[in-house]
């Protein structure tokens, strides 16, 4: 029957790497893959990306890291004066990419946290990624604990910047709240028992299992809105606290978003309901982000089956 | 009519507000800057009070300090030191601080200075008391938390013979900490904003009270006294090994007994309190006491009174 094309066939995945640190103050991913490389029973290789934001505790120490992985910077010249990140990605790129290549890892896994009420988030590129969306899935359907939202983070013709495109797919998990500089119990759990749930999923991928065409929901990105500012840059107003906390909930024309230090409280002007997530997350306060808007979408994602490199029968 | 011995005080006339002490603890920082355009809402008659950022260059980065906590800095030795070339910048600037509203210990410092922080710890909105004799300050203390209930205001003594540090505020005659949390570093939340806002509302309120006259009864508080400070479980290379439990994760000023569990090892193991007596954590899971080696500080409940209070009027 029309549409019940058969699943689609992709190659197992042998080499698959956990970037924690990317962010030297989302401390769950920290101190989860500083724990993996004490102990060697971890099926995947996990790395610090961004030595030196870990060891000082900061984002990044000369430029956001994970912003970093474009044709840009990748094949950028060293120089003496280049931030720290800049060089970072190249050694990244060289032992876990070359981005684009048949070289390249097969997955990337990069562990995150938020400021913002996010739960537990899935963050890939876009629905398009095939595997990606199956793993999500598979986390959805077997990870019971907490929804697990899926957010599909590249607006179009913008060029991945992020450090699993150096791999061949990936996927981030932004776990939250948790403060910058916070190790959470709760958080480290989850995240744990996330990637665990992920690498079994990679088992049975590569194990030959066939996963179905099936129909999920995801949160795709629509935009970015920024604080209200003075002339000088300076915000001008809060988030409003009826939309503090409210990551994935629909947000509605003339529903409050700031709150001024003085005055009346500011609306959403918007012709119809968005979603929005990474309310009030710290960091991005200097990318001029408040919030980013999101819409609800349902898609149609094909099977998968493994590609088998002996012949077929 | 009066039925106590009254204490007679100086009037309170010169008061400052710090935010940005520490320059990622964001409420402090945007009160102070709204109120330096706009101070309307906190001018009292007969009141001089000065909003004021105490740490700009941190401010500017957002970052708790440049090169020392401004806020452990306010000792004798750091405020006499020489001013060369090499000198942190939060000591240089300490001591430019002190001269606009000290000297610390003198008749020209100022007569009261509340100093906004924010902390990532369920500390709600606490005020710490420096000094258990200062009547004025517990009388205030008093009035606020009356003022805010029901709504807990607890009240954390720092007084000790070691764990005392040398605050920014403490050049003032009577220094007040505000401390309001949880929330995270370079985050403003509106509710965290709304709830120091009050506290300071209430603390003028009672200072242009007290200015115009009016006698405080003797009172009792009941307050946190600090005892100890307690550090994550570490490994020989000073790493840490295990984190808040969730059960005591968010569970500050609430009883802490022998046998409940306060730490969680990587591996899955609970560690758990060992002591005789029932104590009060608070700064639990505070990011900034990650290098400080704290995971949160042991307090026990003290009752402290104050004695009838009086202005002085001019």
């Amino acid at each position: 029957a029309a549409g019940m094309a058969a699943p689609r066939r992709l190659k197992p995945l042998h080499h698959v790497a956990v970037s924690g640190g990317t962010h030297g103050n989302e401390m769950s991913g920290v101190y989860l893959v500083k724990h993996w490389l004490r102990d060697r029973s971890f099926a995947a290789t996990p790395f610090l990306s961004n030595l030196r934001a870990v060891e000082k505790c900061v984002r990044y120490v000369g430029r956001d890291l994970n912003r970093t992985f474009t044709a840009e910077f990748l094949s950028s010249a060293e120089t003496e004066d280049e931030p720290y990140e800049v060089g970072r990605a190249r050694e990244i790129n060289q032992t876990y990419g070359p981005k684009g290549s048949a070289q390249a890892f097969d997955f990337m896994f990069d562990l995150h946290n938020t400021t913002a009420n996010m739960g537990t988030c899935l963050i890939m590129d876009s629905e398009e990624s095939l595997l990606p969306m199956h793993m999500c899935h598979y986390i959805q359907t077997h990870y019971t604990q907490s929804s697990c939202p899926i957010y599909l983070y590249k607006l179009p013709g913008e060029e991945s910047y992020s450090i699993d495109s150096v791999a061949k797919t990936g996927l981030a998990l932004e776990l939250g709240p948790q403060p910058q500089g916070v190790l959470k119990a709760n958080l480290f759990a989850e995240m744990r028992a996330l990637m665990a749930c992920a690498l079994d999923f990679i088992e049975l991928f590569n194990t030959g299992t066939v996963f179905p065409a099936f129909k999920t929901e995801a949160y795709k990105i629509t935009g970015r809105v920024d604080y209200p500012r003075y002339p000088d840059g300076e915000i001008s107003a809060m988030v409003h606290p009826k939309l503090q906390d409210k990551d994935f909930f629909p947000l509605n024309p003339e529903d409050p978003i700031f709150q001024p230090f003085s005055g009346e409280e500011i609306l959403y002007e918007g012709d119809s309901t968005i979603y929005p997530a990474f309310i009030n997350e710290a960091a991005y306060y200097e990318k001029k982000v408040a919030f980013v808007k999101m819409e609800k979408r349902t898609f149609s994602i094909p099977g998968l089956h493994t590609l088998s490199l002996s012949p077929s029968p | 009519m009066t039925s106590c011995f009254v204490i007679h005080e100086a009037p309170v006339r010169r008061v400052a507000i710090f935010g940005g002490t520490h320059g990622n603890e964001l409420s402090g920082v945007f009160l102070v800057k709204h109120w330096q355009e706009n101070g309307a809402e906190i001018q009292r008659t007969g009141l001089e009070v000065r909003p004021f950022i105490t740490n700009p260059r941190a401010v500017k980065k957002c970052t708790r300090y440049i090169d020392c906590d401004l806020n452990r800095v306010f000792d004798t030795a750091n405020l006499g030191r020489q001013t060369t070339e090499d000198i942190p910048y939060e000591v240089r600037r300490a001591q430019e601080i002190n001269h606009v509203f000290g000297p610390k210990d003198s008749d020209d410092a100022y007569d009261l200075i509340f100093d906004l922080h924010n902390t990532t710890s369920n500390m709600g909105g606490t005020l710490i008391l420096e000094n258990s004799r200062n009547n004025f300050t517990i009388q205030m203390f008093h009035y606020i938390k009356n003022a805010l209930a029901p709504e807990c205001c607890p009240v954390f003594l720092i007084e000790h013979p070691n764990l005392k540090y040398a605050t920014t505020r403490s050049i003032a005659k009577h220094p007040v900490g505000v401390e309001v949390g949880p929330q995270p570093q370079g985050v403003v939340r509106a509710d965290i904003l709304d709830k120091m806002r009050k506290i300071i509302k209430h603390g003028l309120d009672f200072v242009h009270i007290f200015n115009e006259g009016k006698e405080f009864p003797p009172c009792t508080i009941e307050v946190y006294k600090i005892i100890e400070k307690v550090d994550y479980p570490r490994n020989k290379n000073g790493e840490i090994t295990a984190v808040i439990h969730p059960c005591l994760q968010d569970q500050d000023w609430q009883p802490l007994n022998n046998g409940d569990p306060i730490f969680l090892t990587m591996d899955g193991e609970t560690i758990t309190y060992e002591g005789d007596s029932t104590v009060y954590p608070t700064f639990v899971n505070e990011a900034a006491y990650y290098e400080k080696k704290q995971a949160f500080v042991k307090t026990v409940k003290v009752k402290l009174t104050a004695k009838c209070i009086r202005s002085l009027l001019p």
